[in-house]
């Protein structure tokens, strides 16, 4: 291997490669690798092998720190796979298992379940295995690396057990509240029905007089007109009794844990209305003018045909809500091509496990995440990425699960299957976000908390001032507000507000590749005044390329080869950038020999009985090489952000070449996009000033922090931040973690199957700054709807609750039937929710593409 | 006045009473979570018209399992939300759903679904 020290030095990749020798007797000795997660720091490996070596039957345990693995030789007569792991783990690091659930046919007894886990137990590479009679599964913790689904299946059925297939469907895939949610949707709508039927001729008789000939059939204070009115409030009673039973059941769970909520109010007003009815047919003696006893079997009927189709469209909306959530649930590959023993075979997905290797054809879709071996293919990720271009696919690619294949044929091997995908994360992700609150939120959860019992107390002194101070029949009129005030208030208008705007605009996020963590990071996304962008990865692909050749007296291809043959087999990414771009041009490279690098300065070696350098300035002057004809081109190449090295064939200069970390297609318009939005743009890098304003002259930033080291950053994001500012941050997720952390945003720029990037608030998965303007648009768009709900909801209650109290009575002779209180409660929940659905209709806008 | 006026200013006054004591004033004493040979303190919440018990004690520094059972299907209680943990849960008909926290500090932390028509506090001491 060569080892170089390079001119502008790179990526520092230290190899520290360990080789155990083996140890006497080590035919009885078991060896293991395991991988480990979360192991970043060199005192950290040395932590973990004395953990384990401490471990009776551990002969030897090597952690190498660079591959992130450990290295186990131990006696499995004296210590089990499993006790290793959790030595490991109770360390504080992860070890790379999976998990996978197994269906079994015959798993009934308790006992089954001991020699099951036992057997499971019993296999190599086996962490963990727990059986459920309940479930008839078995789930089980393995390491990929030491077993096989085969292996797992032969021990099962070894005991006597067979494997069922295809097994239990993934329960954090597959969607059961929706099947509640339609049943749930159905019944109210029957109820609904059934209280409407009855409503109609319920309102035609309540109101004899303005029916023209009912008011001679049934004349005010006849015989005729009570008895009809006894029979409609038999008639109203299954309206109150099933199609109102949700009210009544909500009213006393409610008290039960003395707390209310609009069905407490539903249910008193209905049965205030209800009762009064009651009264005026029962005792009509009771009022000071018999003939004036009125009925409201109407009010019992309408408000509960009426608010039991406000919930049930509400339903349905909500389930609309939730549309994005269940395209990604819907996008779960189904089947997938395994090759085993040689055989492909057709498995259901949840049975592949990781290492076995896919076989995908032209149209399939993808199982499962995992790398290519075989093959090449265009592969569209638009579902998951939200990149519209299909993405070439080849040997040492990543391929994520649910996408679809495009063209060619190709071989994978499985790295993450189950709840591991990528696809199987986000939807873990978008969930929880969901689920999640805003900051606005808390500020409705304390008013709601008092909300109901105001509502019952405004009602009560609506009652008492009417039948106080209100003119006759003043019992009448004191009933219709105490009614018309319970039912107008409408507290899940409020509720709805925050939480269904917030779903669908975290769902619409997850549409475009973008993951919101939550409320909080949505919220505050909107109030971004500047953004501060790594430049590495970020801006830059974060990959150098070869960009320009140079040549004096000799031919350009020509010290492009000699350049490129001297770097063949270099591990530096400069080297690798001229190899490839060597490659590119179709040019034979030839081996090199009498390699060296010479310390900060560059590398020389002989290629085809030539002797090459390559490297700075003062590697040429050293060896007396004139380099003036081509100083001018190397300034201005350096001023442009590129790396440019000097080539030098037999003592005398033949050329330039130069490699740049280039930047991102669409760097530039999201930058554009991003102070189209107000946002002020900062451009953050550990290299020289001068590297870095040419990248930020090329993508349109004004302000670079250069040259800060990468503990740092997060000291950066505080400084913009004590400036006043709300900061956003853009990085890999990786080593800008601190500075993510700290920023009030930090966005991750994933790539490929990593999408659960701890420091992070929002995921872009499309390796793209577009994500970031989008992001913001979406959080602009979002909080917009939220405060557009909550204006609604709040104004609604504000202006309804006392215009049903009365109070405009005094002065315009205004008075709500309890009619149209019903309506209007049943609709301000509707229209809520509808108002959060148009959000689904986003698109991004400046950022258009 | 006459009689009956008084009548209905008195209930009424005596309503809302009962209202502010219901609703406002009487407060449950709560009931205090297990401490399970695993280290979790643990209690069991049955989620059914709202939560019973609607208040845990629970100890600080100690991570704490509480496990959810949904036994109705109205759609507010489908989630359980703890904004001060930035937690959440789905919680099916049915199903017991453990909801982990870790309460650093004391203090007394609610918990509601989404639509905030069920509501419980965690009392951490």
């Amino acid at each position: 291997m060569h080892n170089k020290n390079r001119v502008v030095s790179g990526t520092n990749g230290s190899d520290t490669v360990m080789r155990v020798k083996a140890p006497p007797g080590a035919a009885r000795l078991h060896r293991m690798e395991l991988k480990l997660d979360g192991l970043s720091c060199p005192s950290c490996s040395r932590k973990v092998e004395e953990a384990i070596r401490k471990l009776a039957g551990v002969v030897a345990a090597h952690v190498n720190p660079a591959s992130k693995t450990a290295q186990v030789d131990y006696d499995p007569r004296h210590v089990e796979v499993g006790a290793i792991i959790r030595e490991i783990r109770q360390t504080g690091f992860g070890v790379g298992s999976a998990t996978t659930r197994i269906s079994i046919r015959n798993l009934h007894c308790a006992s089954c379940v001991t020699r099951i886990e036992l057997a499971l137990q019993m296999t190599p590479g086996v962490v963990a295995a727990r059986a459920s009679t309940l479930t008839n599964t078995v789930e089980v913790d393995y390491l990929p690396e030491q077993t096989s689904f085969d292996k797992l299946r032969n021990a099962i059925e070894s005991v006597g057990y067979r494997v069922e297939v295809p097994p239990v469907v993934d329960e954090g895939v597959a969607d059961p509240a929706e099947a509640a949610q339609q049943a749930e949707y159905r019944l109210l709508m029957r109820k609904f029905w059934l209280a409407a039927t009855i409503s109609i001729p319920v309102i035609a008789l309540s109101y004899p007089d303005l029916v023209p000939g009912l008011s001679d059939w049934m004349p005010m204070g006849s015989t005729t007109r009570r008895l009809v009115w006894a029979v409609l409030g038999i008639v109203s009673l299954p309206v109150l009794v099933w199609s109102g039973s949700q009210f009544f059941i909500g009213l006393w769970d409610g008290l039960r844990h003395r707390s209310a909520n609009m069905h407490t109010l539903i249910a008193i007003g209905i049965t205030a209305a209800y009762l009064y009815s009651l009264v005026a047919v029962g005792f009509p003696g009771l009022f000071p003018r018999p003939e004036l006893a009125e009925v409201f079997w109407d009010v019992t009927t309408v408000v509960v045909a009426l608010v039991v189709l406000g919930l049930a469209l509400e339903i349905k909306a909500k389930g609309r809500t939730s549309e994005a959530i269940k395209k990604l649930i819907g996008l779960q590959a189904k089947m997938a091509r395994v090759l085993r023993d040689g055989r492909e075979i057709e498995l259901p997905v949840e049975e592949v496990v990781v290492g076995d290797v896919l076989v995908v054809k032209p149209g399939d879709k993808i199982a499962v995440d995992g790398e290519v071996i075989e093959g090449a293919s265009a592969v569209d990720e638009s579902m998951i990425t939200g990149e519209s271009m299909p993405i070439e696919k080849h040997p040492g690619d990543e391929v994520i699960g649910a996408t679809l294949n495009k063209t060619g044929s190709f071989r994978f091997r499985a790295t993450k299957v189950g709840k591991d995908t990528a696809l199987a994360s986000i939807i873990r992700m978008v969930r929880d976000a969901q689920g999640s609150k805003a900051p606005i939120q808390r500020v409705v959860d304390t008013v709601s908390g008092y909300f109901v019992p105001a509502v019952m107390i405004l009602a009560i002194l609506a009652f008492v001032a009417w039948y106080l101070l209100g003119p006759e029949p003043r019992l009448v009129y004191a009933t219709i507000v105490l009614v018309t005030t319970l039912i107008i208030a409408c507290p899940c208008a409020l509720g709805l507000a925050t939480p269904t705007s917030l779903t669908v605009g975290i769902g619409k996020g997850a549409e475009h590749g973008i993951l919101i963590r939550s409320g909080d990071a949505l919220q505050s996304a909107e109030k971004l005044d500047a953004v501060i962008l790594d430049k590495t990865g970020t801006i830059t692909r974060g990959e150098p390329e070869l960009t320009d050749v140079v040549a004096t007296d000799f031919i350009e291809s020509d010290v492009l080869r000699l350049a490129a043959s001297l770097e063949r087999g270099s591990e530096h990414p400069l080297g690798e950038a001229i190899v490839k771009g060597a490659e590119a041009r179709a040019l034979s490279l030839s081996e090199a020999s009498g390699f060296s690098a010479i310390a900060g300065h560059g590398v020389r070696g002989e290629v085809d009985g030539r002797t090459i350098l390559l490297g700075n300035a003062k590697l040429m002057r050293d060896r007396d090489i004139v380099i003036e004809s081509l100083s001018t081109t190397w300034e201005q190449m350096a001023a442009d952000g590129k790396t440019p090295m000097f080539v030098a064939v037999d003592g005398m200069l033949a050329g330039l070449v130069a490699v740049a970390d280039r930047v991102k297609e669409d760097s530039e318009s999201a930058v554009a996009a991003l102070e189209a939005l107000g946002i002020e743009v900062v451009m953050l890098t550990g290299d020289n000033e001068r590297t870095a304003r040419a990248i930020a002259r090329q993508v349109g930033i004004e302000r670079v922090l250069a040259e800060v080291l990468p503990d740092d950053k997060a000291h950066e994001v505080q400084k913009l931040q004590l400036e006043g500012k709300t900061v956003g941050m853009v990085g890999d997720g990786i080593n800008d973690a601190p500075a993510l952390a700290q920023a009030d945003v930090g966005f991750a720029i994933g790539t490929g199957t990593d999408v659960a990037i701890e420091a992070s608030d929002v995921t872009l998965i499309k390796g793209s700054l577009v994500g970031v303007v989008t992001a913001i648009e979406i959080s602009r768009a979002t909080m917009r709807n939220v405060r557009q709900n909550l204006v609604g909801a709040f104004g609604y209650n504000v202006a309804g609750i006392p215009i049903a109290m009365g109070v405009l009575y005094p002065f315009i002779g205004l008075l709500l039937s309890p009619l149209i209180a019903a309506a209007a409660m049943a609709f301000s929940s509707v229209t809520v929710v509808s108002n959060a659905n148009r959000l689904r209709y986003f698109t991004p806008g400046r950022s258009a593409e | 006045m006459s009689m009956d006026r008084w009548l209905v200013l008195g209930g009424g006054l005596a309503l809302i009473g009962l209202i502010v004591w219901l609703f406002w004033l009487k407060r449950s004493t709560g009931s205090r979570a297990s401490e399970a040979v695993s280290g979790y303190q643990e209690a069991m919440i049955l989620v059914k018209g709202g939560y019973t018990p609607d208040t845990i004690i629970v100890r600080a520094g100690r991570p704490v399992r509480l496990n959810f059972r949904r036994e109705e299907t109205a759609s507010c209680s489908d989630k359980v939300i703890f904004a001060d943990f930035g937690k959440s849960a789905h919680l099916p008909t049915g199903t017991i759903v453990p909801v982990e926290l870790l309460p650093k500090e004391t203090g007394v932390y609610e918990f509601a679904c989404p639509m905030g028509m069920f509501r419980g506090r965690l009392v951490v001491e």
